[in-house]
C-alpha cells in the first residue's frame, strides 16, 4: 500500500506515443513486382519461340487477345453472369443459414447442445467429395452448383459466427447490463458489433470457398458459366480459352477478396484505434 | 423485495438495504449473510482481502447476480465503475458514456458530464486511443451521467498508477461534493478508505466482520494523527503487522 511507484508517466503523455510508419517503403514495393513481371515475361517469350507448344500453353498475349474478343462478342459476359448468380444465389442461402445457426448456437445453451454436434460431424465431411450424392439427391441441373457453393459457404460463416459470439468478454455484456440495456440492445450494441470481426473472417473464406466450390460444381453438366467455357473448349482443344477461364476465377477471387477487404476497414475503424486520426 | 425502511433516522429512507445476502460457489460459501444499510449521500468503503467476496458482494447490490439468496434493495438508481473500464471498444468516448441513456438532452449531459471528468476534448476518441487513467475516467463519467443515487465502485483505481490513483481519489471527493450521491467503494487501499469514505466496513468469512466511522472531516490528509491511528487499526484487523 506504499505510494512510492512515481516511475508510471502521466497519464496525458500515453496519446502522444509517436505513430511508426507502416508503410512499405516504395523501393521495397517495386522489388515485389519484378518476379512477376520476369516470369510473365519468360512465358511470353518461351511461347512467341516456340519452346511452349501453343495447344499445352498459349502466350498470355493471346489469352487477352481471346480474352477481349469473347468480350466484344458477349460471350464471356454470360457466362460470368450466370457464375456469379450461381455463387450469389449459394452464398445467400448457405450464408444466411450459417448465420441462423451459427447465432442460435452461440448465444443459446440448448441451441448449442442441439445444433453444435451434428455441424461438428458434418464438417468433418470434405464436402466437394459429396458431388455423387448431391447428384443423387438433386440432379445435375442448376441446383447441383448452388448447393455445392452453399455448403461451402456454410461452414466457414457457421464456425465464425459462432466463435465471434462465444469470444466476446462476459464483462462488456455486464456493463451494458448496469447500463439498462435489455436484451435486445445487448445484442444490438455488444453482441453484433463484437462478433463483427469474426464475422468478416467467416465471409473472406466462405467467398473463397464459394469460388471453388463453382469451379467443381460448373464442370458436372453445366449449360453456361465460366466453368462449361472452360469444359467445352477443351473439347475443342482451346487452350487460350481454358487458360482465360482460370484468369478470370482468379480475378473474381481477388476482387471479391478487395471489396470484402474495403468494407471491414469501414466498419471496423475502432480495431485500427491507434492508427486513426 | 421486502424494502425495510426501519433504521432511518431522520426518516429518509436509506438508498440501499441489504439483509442476509449469501452466495456460494458449489461447496464453497464465499458470502455467508451480509447485512447493509447505506444511507443517502454516504460514502461506504468495503474492505477485505483478496478472495474474501467483496467483488461477489457488488454484483450482488448491482443485481447482476440472479443466484444469490437474501434480499438487496436499491431505492433509486445505482451505477458501476468496475476495476477495468469495461467500455465498448467499438463505441467512441461518447457513445460509450451515452450507452443505454434515456431522457431530455443526452448530448448535453454527456459533455457536461466528459467536461467533470476532465476528457471534453477526447469525445471523440475511441477508447484504445486511451490512456488507462483516461478510460477509467470515461467509465466514470459513464456512471455520473446517469444522475444515480448510488455509486458501485469496485476497486474502481486499482489498476492506475500511484499517480493517476491520487488524482482519481481527489476527482473522486469533488463529485461526491457537488452531486452528493451515495457510494459503496470496494478496495483493498485502506489509505484510500480512509480518504474518501465515511465508514468503513471489513469483509472477512462471508460476514460483515467491523464496522467503523470515519470521522476525518473532509478535508483529510494521510498526515493527520488520527489518520494514521485509524490506519493502524485497520491494518491491524487485516492482519498486517505495522511495525
Ligand atoms: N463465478 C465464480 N465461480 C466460482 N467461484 C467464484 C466465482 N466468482 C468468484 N468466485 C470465488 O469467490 C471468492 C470471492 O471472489 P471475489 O468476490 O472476486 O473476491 P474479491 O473481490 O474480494 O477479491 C473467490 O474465492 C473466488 O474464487
Ligand atoms: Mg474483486
Amino acid at each position: 500500500m506504499s505510494r512510492t511507484s512515481l516511475v508510471e508517466a502521466p497519464d496525458e503523455v500515453a496519446a502522444a506515443v509517436p505513430v511508426v510508419p507502416r508503410r512499405q517503403r516504395p523501393a521495397r514495393r517495386w522489388r515485389r513486382v519484378v518476379s512477376p513481371v520476369v516470369l510473365v515475361l519468360g512465358w511470353e517469350l518461351a511461347a512467341r519461340t516456340g519452346l511452349l507448344a501453343a495447344e499445352k500453353l498459349p502466350a498470355p498475349s493471346d489469352v487477352l487477345a481471346t480474352g477481349w474478343r469473347l468480350s466484344r462478342d458477349g460471350t464471356l459476359g454470360i457466362h460470368l453472369l450466370d457464375s456469379l448468380t450461381r455463387a450469389g444465389a449459394g452464398l445467400l442461402i448457405g450464408g444466411l443459414l450459417a448465420l441462423a445457426l451459427g447465432t442460435v448456437a452461440g448465444l443459446l445453451r440448448l441451441g448449442d447442445d442441439l445444433v453444435d454436434p451434428p455441424v461438428q460431424m458434418a464438417r468433418m465431411l470434405p464436402h466437394l467429395g459429396l458431388v455423387p450424392l448431391l447428384i443423387i439427391w438433386v440432379g445435375i441441373g442448376e441446383s447441383l452448383k448452388i448447393s455445392l457453393v452453399a455448403l461451402g459457404a456454410f461452414f466457414p460463416i457457421y464456425f465464425n459466427t459462432y466463435a465471434g459470439i462465444r469470444d466476446i468478454d462476459e464483462r462488456l455484456v455486464e456493463a451494458a447490463r448496469t447500463c439498462g440495456l435489455g436484451q435486445a440492445a445487448r445484442l444490438r450494441h455488444v453482441v453484433l458489433p463484437g462478433a463483427l470481426p469474426s464475422l468478416f473472417l467467416g465471409l473472406r473464406l466462405a467467398i473463397g470457398a464459394a469460388w471453388l466450390s463453382l469451379v467443381v460444381g460448373e464442370q458436372v453438366n453445366a449449360q453456361t458459366g465460366i466453368g462449361f467455357l472452360m469444359m467445352e473448349a477443351r473439347e475443342f482443344s482451346q487452350t487460350d480459352v481454358v487458360v482465360l477461364g482460370l484468369l478470370v476465377y482468379a480475378l473474381l477471387g481477388l476482387i471479391s477478396d478487395l471489396a470484402l477487404r474495403v468494407l471491414e476497414r469501414r466498419m471496423l475503424t475502432w480495431r485500427r484505434g491507434l492508427r486513426a486520426t | 423485495m421486502a424494502s425495510r425502511t426501519a433504521g432511518d433516522l431522520n426518516g429518509a429512507e436509506p438508498v440501499l438495504t441489504a439483509h442476509a445476502v449469501r452466495r456460494a460457489f458449489g461447496p464453497t460459501v464465499v458470502l455467508a449473510g451480509v447485512d447493509l444499510t447505506i444511507a443517502r449521500g454516504e460514502v461506504v468503503a468495503l474492505l477485505g482481502g483478496s478472495g474474501s467476496g467483496k467483488s461477489t458482494l457488488l454484483r450482488i447490490l448491482a443485481g447482476l447476480d440472479g443466484e444469490a439468496g437474501g434480499t438487496s434493495v436499491v431505492h433509486g438508481t445505482a451505477a458501476v465503475v468496475f476495476q477495468e473500464h469495461r467500455l465498448l471498444p467499438w463505441k467512441r468516448v461518447t457513445e460509450n458514456v451515452g450507452l443505454g441513456l434515456s431522457g431530455a438532452d443526452g448530448p448535453g449531459r454527456i459533455r457536461r458530464a466528459l467536461a467533470e471528468v476532465g476528457l471534453a476534448e477526447r469525445d471523440r476518441a475511441w477508447p484504445a486511443e486511451l490512456s488507462g487513467g483516461q478510460a477509467q475516467r470515461v467509465a466514470v463519467a459513464r456512471a455520473l451521467v446517469r444522475e444515480p443515487d448510488l455509486l458501485l465502485l469496485d476497486e474502481p483505481f486499482g489498476a492506475l498508477d500511484a499517480l493517476t490513483r491520487l488524482r482519481m481519489q481527489i476527482l473522486l471527493r469533488r463529485l461526491r461534493a457537488e452531486h452528493g450521491f451515495a457510494a459503496l467503494l470496494v478496495t483493498h487501499d485502506v489509505e484510500e478508505a480512509l480518504l474518501l469514505a465515511d465508514r468503513i466496513l471489513l469483509l472477512d468469512e462471508g460476514r460483515i466482520a467491523a464496522e467503523m466511522p470515519v470521522d476525518l472531516g473532509p478535508t483529510r490528509t494521510p498526515d493527520d494523527r488520527a489518520f494514521g491511528a485509524l490506519r493502524r487499526h485497520l491494518l491491524d484487523r487485516l492482519g498486517v503487522p505495522t511495525t
